[in-house]
């Protein structure tokens, strides 16, 4: 059984129907990327697996439990965590703050070691440690969002275009880190607008347009398609 | 001494201000909402207390701890019954909503205690003058305990913004609640803690604002909540010292304004300061604006 498993689901934003029946599946110690243009519903369906939105019709089943009618800030006791788009980290809370609200539904003394782990793996942030998050570079800021997002020590980790925005040189960084998550076990389900990096990453991959998952394989064979290569990776 | 009286005045009338203010400023940070019935939480607050401790004769200290809790409740129920269920809705909703419960408060009270005045007895009646320079400027024990509770008050709220986990989570949601819930987070139990706060706040300003000035009505609450919801968008709403000095400075101008100028100005020149604040600096005095990076 999936780890994850999302069945046809529909989302709108008012009369805006914006996933128009997707699904697909996440298995346990999978990276799996959902590639798509802009607009395409990637951040809505990462955005209802959270619980900030609520579906019309259709399930969300996690490890065989539906989330649908989870409110949000009951998903991340599942062991859930959703690093957003856009990063939104709170820009006038200090870094250390940050990371204590990202373990907001744990104890204090499992943070503590947590906040530990999350410095070793981005020793730039502990530098900053009493600097608040508005003060940070965009790199920086991007690497909060996910030590944040870590803090609840996810076994799903959700990530909305984590390099959005950032240098060639600090995207590596992140798919580096990526990587690294992976191998410690975690589960991730990425977004990225950079489906070529995405591609290299992941073990499968759904194509999402206009709220429809209008093609899925693993990873590299749809690297190799000729429409994908088209349309996402510049031909 | 006169000025220097005023000045002290100014302070203390500014305290209740300040004191009334935080309410008005972390609900808005929180909820994002002008909870205009806030104003007269604080007369409901002046009337449980003088209930408590001049109809039935108890210890005032009691009367304002009956009156904290009353009014803590009473926030909580307001927020519960009238605005969350607007969750969604326009802001102009919510607003046009707030001002109907502010007329529900003021007309229930009108309802239970009628619409002639209480005279009410202040919570220190009894405590000593504060005597300075052989006696030629004399400071009123009310004075003092209110501007000792707006300063206890002010570092008690920093404090507990700062160094709590519930304070911590409050500015989350204040920044941005989607962000907030991911963290899992409770938006809307959080909101309920800043309107209980506010509200308990609000009945210790009640009980201070009727000691020094001790004509008690339905409408008692409302100028004192519109002047300070100024001080709060004067100090720059949302920022908790923003409030108390927003209050501070309000109280002092009024008094200096009712001193120099006139009583019948005094009120259209503290608007008209603020106005003017706002023109310069739209944020308010502390109001903060961090620009976000891409
Ligand atoms: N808050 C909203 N209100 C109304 N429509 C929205 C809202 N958010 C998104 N949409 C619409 O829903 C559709 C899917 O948007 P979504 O943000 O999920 O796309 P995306 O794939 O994440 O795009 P991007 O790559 O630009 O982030 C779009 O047509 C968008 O205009
Ligand atoms: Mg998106």
């Amino acid at each position: 059984m999936a780890m994850l498993s999302v069945e046809d689901l529909n989302v709108y934003y008012g009369s805006i129907h914006a996933l128009k029946g997707i699904s697909f599946d996440v298995n346990e110690g999978e990276i799996v990327t959902l590639i798509g243009a802009n607009g395409a519903g990637k951040s809505t369906t990462l955005n209802t697996i959270a619980g900030l939105l609520r579906p019309r019709t259709g399930d969300i089943a996690y490890e065989g439990e539906s989330l649908v009618h989870v409110p949000a800030h009951k998903v991340v006791e599942k062991a859930i965590a959703l690093c957003p788009e856009g990063r939104r980290i709170f820009l006038n809370m200090t870094v250390r703050e940050n990371l204590e609200m990202g373990a907001f539904s744990r104890g204090g003394d499992a943070a503590d070691e947590t906040m530990e782990k999350v410095f070793q793996r981005f020793p730039r942030l502990k530098e900053r440690i009493n600097q608040s998050g508005g003060t940070l570079s965009g790199g920086e800021q991007q690497m909060l969002a996910m030590g944040r997002a870590l803090m609840s020590q996810p076994r799903l980790l959700m990530l909305d275009e984590p390099s959005m925005g950032l240098a060639p040189i600090l995207v590596d960084e992140i798919f580096d880190i990526i990587k690294s998550l992976h191998e410690t076990g975690t589960t991730i389900l990425l977004v990225e607008q950079n489906a070529r990096m995405a591609l290299k990453v992941a073990d499968r991959a759904y194509v999402l347009e206009t709220g429809n998952v209008t093609m899925s394989g693993s990873a590299d064979a749809l690297a190799e398609d000729d429409r994908v290569r088209q349309a996402y990776l510049g031909g | 001494m006169g000025f220097l009286e005023n000045l002290i005045n100014g302070v203390s009338l500014g305290s209740v201000y300040a004191i009334i203010a935080l309410g008005y400023t972390m609900v808005y940070g929180i909820a994002r909402m002008l909870n205009f019935a806030h104003g007269d939480v604080i007369m409901v607050g002046g009337y449980v207390s003088f209930v408590i401790a001049s109809s039935m004769g108890l210890n005032p200290l009691f009367g304002i701890l009956v009156a904290v809790i009353v009014c803590t409740a009473l926030g909580i129920t307001i927020e519960k019954v009238a605005y969350k269920p607007l969750r969604q809705s326009a802001s102009l909703t919510v607003l046009i909503t707030a001002i109907g419960v502010s007329y529900l408060l003021q007309n229930t009270a009108l309802l239970i205690w009628g619409a002639n005045p209480k005279v009410y007895t202040s919570v220190v009646a009894g405590w000593p003058q504060l005597q300075l320079f052989d006696g030629q400027l004399i400071i009123s024990a009310e004075t003092v305990v209110t501007i000792c509770a707006c300063a206890v008050i002010m570092i008690a709220m920093v404090t507990f913004i700062h160094r709590t986990k519930i304070g911590k989570a409050m500015r989350a949601v204040s920044e941005d609640p989607g962000a907030a819930r991911l963290m899992g987070i409770n938006v809307d139990s959080t909101i309920s803690i800043t309107f209980a706060i506010g509200s308990g706040l609000a009945a210790i300003a009640g009980v201070l604002l009727c000691s020094s000035y001790p004509t008690l009505m339905p409408t008692t609450g409302a100028m004192p909540g519109i002047k300070a919801f100024t001080a709060a968008v004067f100090g720059g709403i949302g920022s908790i010292p923003g409030a108390v000095l927003g209050g501070i400075l309000l109280g002092i101008i009024e008094i200096f304004a009712k001193a120099y100028i006139g009583t019948q100005f005094s009120d259209a020149i503290v608007f008209a300061v603020l106005i003017i604040v706002l023109l310069i600096k739209p944020s308010g005095l502390l109001g903060k604006y961090v620009p976000e990076k891409v």
